[in-house]
């Protein structure tokens, strides 16, 4: 009788946001990290918080993975409370830190295959063959992570995240410390990510990253989200663009990739 | 969950097995400091120590044996430490397994590399003129001590292991541990220490472990030594594992 009044849990879920944080605070001793953050993020595409250094993009991430407890508000993912079901939490999401975090003594595919059998899932040699694949590792995949460039660590480290198919991710400033070459490449497989269905919350502190990659943008400043929205919408924020003529420099990016063009294939060192 | 438990840990005991089996160094460099000082104090000092009808690498082998333990549980720290720095630990923290699987597999692998170095140092140790006519039972009395020793000791590798701010930090706290077998009758009979050091030699873990393990290979009757022995280890492991988990758990809330 009571079960029948209660709203089955998979129907919930699936109307409940991807992201739910509401007052959320966080101090660590007397500095307040976190002074009551509040945001949604629907289900699919991308979200970037952006936010300078210290803003506590990476303390709201920890929270959110189950990693913190808050000292205050309400945080749910995928419609479980981080606070009271950690361990369905844990079920529903995957986190990639700010450090790839990935065994340097194992070999790619060992990773892969590490992560798939902790998931307990079926033919974990074929689900790492298959990321490989996916993500142009297939060559390097015998060899030790040691011997890996950054962003081939931070490729492999996004292709853990993928196993077991979590509806959401956490990607705390996946390109920190990158090359523009290997920063694209995380790109890539980031938009690869979100293209499958999965909901990304990714922090970063890079503004073109946000514009590149994301579908909705908030900025968390002192502890707090201040504001919230899609490009376009916080780009009415400030006056109407005026039309200005210039000649178009090529950035000191675009030299360089351009430069590099082809002859970088990425796993060569 | 504690089906899952027993998988998790067999898993990551299967990835820590492999920074071992990989770098087999970590091996070299444990037992170097053991054999270093066997070689000194069977070569240079031991011809002046007495120990009466006793050979003097029989004396000092169970000593040597301690420092071997401190020596590998010191690498335990290390390699925990290097999961928390590299952000391993939290990526398996945030994934949907028995979460104390992490720090079980760390201890398991520490029991097996530091049966491998005790393995290789009594090799040595047999090079050197090292003899037993013990049996099979005392000899598994010993590895029973040895075990329970260094569990207990890998336990509380794991604290700062969880708790250190550096790599230096980490494997620091071994280095008390290796120096403790020096102030005991591991290389020397107590009688000859002034008073004070004396007392403090005959009452620390040590001395019983070494006395015991000595009266068992030499075929002796090991008298109350041994109970002292074990409630030493079974006092430390217990207080060992109960601050592992303080710290493990302020580490994951």
């Amino acid at each position: 009788m009571l079960a029948g009044m209660s709203i089955p849990p998979t129907t919930g879920r699936a109307q409940s946001p991807a992201i739910f944080v509401q007052g959320l605070e966080k101090s660590y001793k007397q500095l307040r990290v976190l002074r009551g953050v509040d945001f949604e993020v629907a289900r699919g595409g991308i979200f970037a918080l952006l936010g300078s250094n210290g803003a506590g993009k990476t303390t709201l991430v920890k929270i959110l993975s189950t990693l913190l407890k808050a000292d205050a508000g309400t945080a749910r993912v995928n419609g479980l409370d981080v606070a009271e079901q950690p361990a369905e939490v844990r079920e529903s999401i995957s986190l990639t830190g700010q450090f790839a975090a990935v065994d340097e003594v194992l070999s790619g595919r060992e990773n892969l295959v590490l992560v798939a059998r902790l998931r307990r899932l079926r033919d974990p040699g074929v689900i790492a063959d298959d990321l490989l694949r996916r993500f142009s590792l297939t060559e390097a995949g015998t060899r030790r992570v040691a011997a890996y460039s950054g962003g081939m660590r931070r490729r492999l480290d996004i292709a853990m995240s993928l196993i077991g198919h979590p509806p959401v991710i956490f990607l705390d400033e996946p390109t920190a410390g990158l090359d523009p070459q290997a920063r694209i490449e995380v790109w890539q497989a980031v938009e690869e990510l979100a293209a499958g269905g999965t909901t990304v919350l990714l922090t970063t502190q890079y503004l073109n990253e946000a514009e590149q990659l994301a579908d909705r943008i908030a900025i968390l400043h002192e502890g707090r989200i201040i504001v919230d929205g899609t490009l376009a919408e916080l780009k009415q924020l400030v006056p109407p663009a005026e039309v200005e003529y210039v000649e178009k420099q090529p950035s000191l990016e675009d030299v360089f990739l351009a430069v590099l063009g082809g002859a970088g294939d990425q796993d060569e060192r | 969950m504690a089906t899952h438990l027993l998988g998790d840990t067999t898993v990551l005991t299967g990835r820590t097995m492999r920074h071992i089996t990989r770098s087999p160094d970590t091996i070299v460099t444990t037992v170097i400091t053991p054999i270093a000082i066997m070689l000194m104090f069977v070569y240079v000092f031991g011809g002046a120590i007495d120990t009466g009808s006793v050979s003097y690498v029989n004396y000092m082998l169970p000593g040597i044996l301690l420092i071997t333990i401190a020596s590998g549980v010191s690498y335990t720290a290390f390699r925990l430490f290097g999961d928390i720095q590299s952000g391993i630990f939290e990526r398996f923290q945030s994934m949907p397994i028995a979460r104390p699987g992490m720090l079980w597999a760390h201890v398991l692998t520490s029991l097996a590399a530091n049966v491998i170095s005790l393995v290789v140092v009594v090799g040595v140790a047999l090079l050197m003129g090292f003899r037993s006519s013990a049996g099979v039972p005392a000899w598994l009395a010993v590895a029973g001590i040895l075990l329970l020793f260094t569990l207990a000791l890998t336990w509380l590798a794991v604290i700062p292991g969880l708790t250190a701010k550096s790599v230096d930090g980490a494997s620091a706290f071994a280095y008390p541990l290796i120096f403790l077998p020096f102030v005991s009758s591991a290389f020397a009979p107590t009688d000859t220490m002034p008073g004070p050091v004396r007392a403090f030699a005959e009452h620390q873990p040590v001395t019983s472990i070494v006395d015991t393990i000595r009266d068992l290979l030499a075929q002796r009757p090991v008298g109350t030594a041994i109970w002292i022995a074990l409630a030493w280890c079974a006092g430390i492991l217990v207080l060992a594992y109960l601050f592992a988990g303080i710290s493990y758990r302020r580490r994951i809330s």
